[in-house]
């Protein structure tokens, strides 16, 4: 076998492009992660987080900063969203946390609503305030028990 | 006369078993082949330039097509149900999970295993494979390892190219097209993949694809008759077992591991 140098570069670089495919579809698509180094953890307690699953975005004013890393039934029969944020966020530690959708069908994500304190949270802290997944159903149901009492509250 | 018929069921039988008992003493010695010395570095190198750079282009042009199709075809069915920010994951899983490996598999048989096939077949026929066994080179360890084990090492890498050129395509379709906004499909296809479910279980798809097609060219190939007729046959052989192999295997893994 004579060794020729223009097919050990070609068949170097499928094996490169190789890799870099099989990295790019581990790491940013299958969001495989060696360590948080630039991330915090926020927990979160809600009450009803509807079909919220691991791994779903977090945002603020609609730009993702991060994604939810476990979903957790406490001992308080709550369930404990911790989320992996952007290190570099400074967010007021009465920051709102509210589960809501995309679309009428579409998946469902946390948005981060920014408060106005001083103080700021760090990593590993909880965040106070959270709005609880809407139900669709429980909205109909209120709708229609309301329409029954003619309107009345 | 009933003894007849099942006389011929029985040798009919006999014959399927053995024919698998051959691809298996057949594997085993491919795989005794690849941890025994010398390794042949250089003959891998040429099988992996044979196999995955001169398939690099049909499997990039097929994977972009392929995304593109998936793109149009979820988004018309999404957008009936207001759903078109899914777009991301139906083309996403749908390629990392099971076109990727699968298509990448059958074209990599069509293209590679029945070149693959042929020419063992054609120095079966050249009586080039006794020659070696003339001089206590062993054949399998010369001609069929380099190539099975190609085979297995390639195919991976080209099923993840296959689907990053589908991601891509399936882009083009969505967001540069039809115009879904190109945040929503990455962020749909970041969360609903995963690596743990569903790259890793593809990658692990196709090394076994990869296995498959390999034993069954080099097994075909070896296996052949010394004529024109049977290089011919072995090379048709290769390419209808591999691709349904594939293609029940695929269901197999599928159902046992669930991805």
């Amino acid at each position: 076998m004579q060794p020729s140098p223009s097919r050990d570069l070609a068949v170097g670089l499928f094996v490169l492009a190789g890799l870099c495919a099989v990295a790019w579809l581990s790491v940013r698509v299958g969001g495989l992660s060696f360590g948080d180094a630039d991330r915090m953890q926020l927990h979160a307690a809600f009450d009803q987080i509807g079909a919220l699953k691991p791994r779903a975005p977090v945002v603020i004013a609609g730009v993702k900063i991060g994604q939810v890393r476990t979903i957790e039934l406490g001992n308080d029969l709550r369930a404990h969203v911790t989320l992996a944020v952007d290190a570099s966020l400074k967010l007021p530690d009465d920051t709102t946390a509210a589960i809501r959708t995309s679309g009428l069908l579409g998946d469902q994500f946390i948005a981060l609503e920014p408060g106005a304190s001083e103080q700021d949270l760090a990593s590993g802290a909880t965040i106070a305030f959270t709005q609880n997944a809407l139900s669709i159903e429980s909205l109909i149901s209120k709708f229609a028990t309301n329409l029954g009492n003619g309107g009345q509250k | 006369m009933i003894f007849d018929g099942i006389r011929r069921l029985g040798r009919r039988s006999l014959v399927v078993v053995a024919e698998h008992g051959r691809i298996a003493r057949f594997g085993t010695g491919l795989l005794r082949a690849v941890v025994a010395p010398p390794a042949r570095p250089g003959r891998i190198v040429q099988e992996v330039f044979d196999v995955g750079v001169l398939s690099l282009v049909i499997v990039c042009i097929s994977g972009a097509a392929v995304g593109m199709v998936l793109g149009l075809q979820g988004y018309n069915t999404l957008i009936r149900f207001g759903a078109e920010e899914s777009l991301g994951a139906v083309v996403g899983l749908s390629l990392v999970r099971e076109l990727g490996p699968v298509l990448t598999g059958l074209l990599v048989t069509g293209r590679a295993g029945s070149a693959m096939a042929a020419e063992i077949a054609s120095m079966v026929a050249t009586e080039q494979l006794d020659g070696l066994r003339m001089m206590s080179i062993d054949p399998v360890h010369l001609v069929a390892m380099p190539k099975a084990v190609a085979m297995a090492l390639a195919m991976p890498l080209l099923a993840a190219l296959f689907t990053v050129c589908g991601i891509f395509g399936g882009w083009v379709a969505g967001v540069r097209i039809l115009g879904v906004d190109a945040g929503t499909y990455f962020s749909s296809l970041e969360s609903a993949v995963d690596f743990s479910d569903d790259v890793s279980g593809s990658l692990l798809k196709a090394v076994i694809f990869g296995m498959i097609v390999g034993l069954i060219a080099t097994y075909r190939g070896y296996t052949s008759a010394p004529t024109s007729a049977g290089v011919s046959a072995s090379t048709t052989g290769t390419v209808v077992v591999a691709s349904v192999t594939i293609l029940i295997s695929d269901y197999f893994i599928t159902a046992l591991w669930g991805v």
